[in-house]
């Protein structure tokens, strides 16, 4: 029982992760029904990022984070101007093959200054080592990922439940044309949401080097887990698309613990199966994308 | 055309007539064909590369079918060209080494997994078949993968033994017999599917590509042409896979790869789709450039790959094929002007 406990919280602050970095996704398919398979290249951005700032200009982890988020976050912007705005109202076929560049791209820039191994980072002291729970002893690093996630998804829902802005994202997701004839600026509120998402995933991106690792597949290596967490929450819903993070990444620290020999066998058997299951979603919203 | 300045020399109307031209073969299609005859003579040299890349045009035109023609997007249709490329590597290990019945087994395997994937396929819209195709890619590579008695794993297939096509030809070293069979090969597989698509079927297709609810009310079946399309694609690719393990001798987990699969799109892409020729010029495109841009470094190919989808996507619509066509079109029309 103990046992199984520190699988799920394991499990949950890998689920946390993966929520960090796919709700921007979220957003971006369930507002511009943009086919965006380049997210994890912010995130990928991110680690890299988090490395340059401790490596070379001996930034701490903490203070690094939100440097990363505005960084990530003005990159992102850029693309967004100059690359992805001209494709909204593409085909999907367009979408994937542009945002399929993007990560090729990416990727062989990573390996050109970075090179194709993993990327070690030091966290500071007082977040290695564990903390000893109820005879449970749990990572003090995980706990604290639990945590900013946690902070993160308040931030996120009361934003988005509560705030002017939170409306106007709510209306361009469920009625984007109603919303525009109502004078919402829908593609200004898509950059600044895209861009808000974007520097989530880097955040998440650099948090992960810890846990996920870092190295220049990592757009490749977790695509399926991003959008299978997108598709299975239903794109635009953050609740949805947390409650979808968590299963996953319990279920996969499960799979990869009492069954290893499947390796990635699991997830894309789940994926499949979800997919059939659940074609609109866990919360089941119904978007033609 | 010619039925509309003078209709009453001809009893067909327009409309059949036009139907013939599309199935009248152009010069152009014949002096493309008789070029890959001469390639056999003028470059003895590079015929494996030739073969490679009529491979992989093949592959292409498959994909061509349920893209271009049928506007299915998908992510993994390497998946039907590893089933080919290990069908008939395995068969060889097993004693059977005819290599045009290795091709037809490999047909038949990835065409009754593309038949029975074509329902989870064709559930959904874009995305979830773009995810679904990408599923069924991963995990057929990751079984490849993990089967390492059956497969060879990593290592790649061992103990594959070449036989003579029809019992009569020899592999030699320098790939001459090998691109005399593919090309053949390609060659009677195209016009099938040249045939096809050409005919109405091919027209239905493209209509259900360009708007279901019209094509619905014209009374095409839409589920079953799509079924239909999806699995003949499936065939073609597993062909043209085990076309690549009989020239080659060998069979790598990479034929299932999401890189050979973005590849074939990429290839597609530059050569233009629904052009049935796109495939090979695409393909020819592709290989050439990544003979010669590889030899520099492997990541630069990848950077360079990843800059041309960018800009293809961005100011290339259809691809060398559709370039030229509008080029040819705008210059027929310049002339035209010049007339009046």
């Amino acid at each position: 029982m103990l046992h199984f406990l520190g699988l799920l919280f394991d499990g949950l602050a890998y689920g946390t992760l993966l929520f960090l970095i796919s709700v921007g996704l979220s957003v971006t398919l369930g507002l511009m029904g943009f086919i965006n398979l380049a997210h994890g290249v912010f995130a990928m951005i991110g680690g890299y990022l988090l490395v340059l700032l401790m490596g070379r200009f001996g930034i701490g982890f903490i203070a690094a984070l939100p440097i990363i988020f505005v960084l990530v976050a003005l990159v992102s912007l850029v693309l967004e101007r100059t690359l992805y705005r001209p494709l909204y109202k593409s085909t999907h076929l367009d979408q994937v093959l542009l945002t399929v560049g993007i990560i090729f791209v990416a990727v062989a820039g990573a390996t050109y200054f970075w090179g194709p191994g993993q990327q070690p980072i030091n966290i500071p002291g007082w977040m290695a080592g564990q903390l000893p729970v109820g005879g449970l002893d749990l990572s003090r690093y995980r706990l604290f990922l639990m945590a900013l996630g946690a902070v993160i998804t308040l931030g996120l829902v009361f934003g988005l439940e509560r705030t002017r802005f939170g409306a106007k994202v709510r209306a361009s997701v469920e009625r984007p044309r109603t919303a525009e004839s109502m004078g919402i600026p829908v593609e200004r509120v898509f950059q600044i949401t895209f861009a808000l998402g974007s520097g989530l995933a880097g955040l998440g991106g650099a948090l992960g080097v810890e846990v996920l690792g870092l190295d220049p597949n990592f757009p490749l290596k977790y695509l399926v887990y991003f959008l299978l967490i997108v598709v299975v929450g239903g794109p635009g819903s953050i609740i949805g698309t947390l409650s979808a993070a968590l299963l996953l990444g319990v279920a996969d620290t499960a799979g990869k613990y009492y069954i290893p020999e499947t390796g990635a066998f699991l997830i894309y058997v789940m994926m499949i199966v979800l997919l059939l299951i659940f074609p609109h979603g866990l919360m089941g919203r119904r978007k033609d994308i | 055309m010619k039925t509309r300045e003078n209709p009453g020399t001809d009893p067909k109307p327009h409309y059949l007539l036009a139907l013939a031209a599309r199935e009248r073969w152009s010069r152009y299609e014949i002096a493309f064909w008789l070029a890959l005859v001469a390639v056999y003579f003028l470059l003895p040299d590079s015929l494996m590369l030739a073969a490679q890349i009529l491979i992989t045009g093949l592959f292409a035109v498959s994909l061509d079918l349920i893209l271009g023609y049928a506007g299915i997007v998908t992510l993994g249709h390497a998946v039907f060209f590893g089933l080919g490329a290990y069908t008939a590597g395995l068969l060889t290990t097993v004693g059977y080494t005819e290599p045009v019945f290795g091709l037809l087994a490999a047909g038949a395997v990835a065409g009754i997994f593309g038949y029975l994937t074509s329902f989870l396929v064709l559930r959904g819209r874009d995305l979830s078949r773009l995810m679904i195709t990408l599923g069924i890619g991963l995990l057929l590579h990751e079984a490849a993968n993990q089967a390492t008695d059956l497969t060879g794993g990593v290592d790649g297939l061992q103990g594959m033994v070449a036989g003579k096509v029809l019992g009569l030809f020899n592999f030699d070293l320098y790939g001459k017999t090998a691109y005399l069979y593919v090309l053949v090969v390609c060659f009677l597989i195209f016009a099938v599917v040249r045939a096809l698509m050409t005919a109405p079927y091919g027209l239905s297709l493209r209509s259900i590509r360009e708007n279901q609810q019209r094509a619905v009310a014209i009374g095409i079946p839409i589920r079953a042409r799509l079924t239909n399309i999806y699995t003949f694609a499936a065939v073609i690719a597993g062909i043209s896979g085990a076309l690549l393990t009989q020239t080659t001798q060998f069979v790598a987990l990479d034929v299932f790869s999401f890189q050979r699969s973005a590849d074939l799109l990429i290839i597609l892409l530059v050569g233009g789709t629904a052009t049935l020729y796109g495939g090979f010029v695409g393909a020819a495109v592709f290989l050439l450039a990544q003979n010669w841009l590889s030899t520099l470094n492997a990541q630069y190919w990848l950077f360079w790959l990843g800059i041309l989808l960018i800009v293809t996507t961005r100011y290339m619509r259809g691809g060398v094929l559709g370039g030229l066509k509008s080029l040819l079109h705008r210059l027929s029309r310049r002339r035209q002007g010049a007339q009046a």
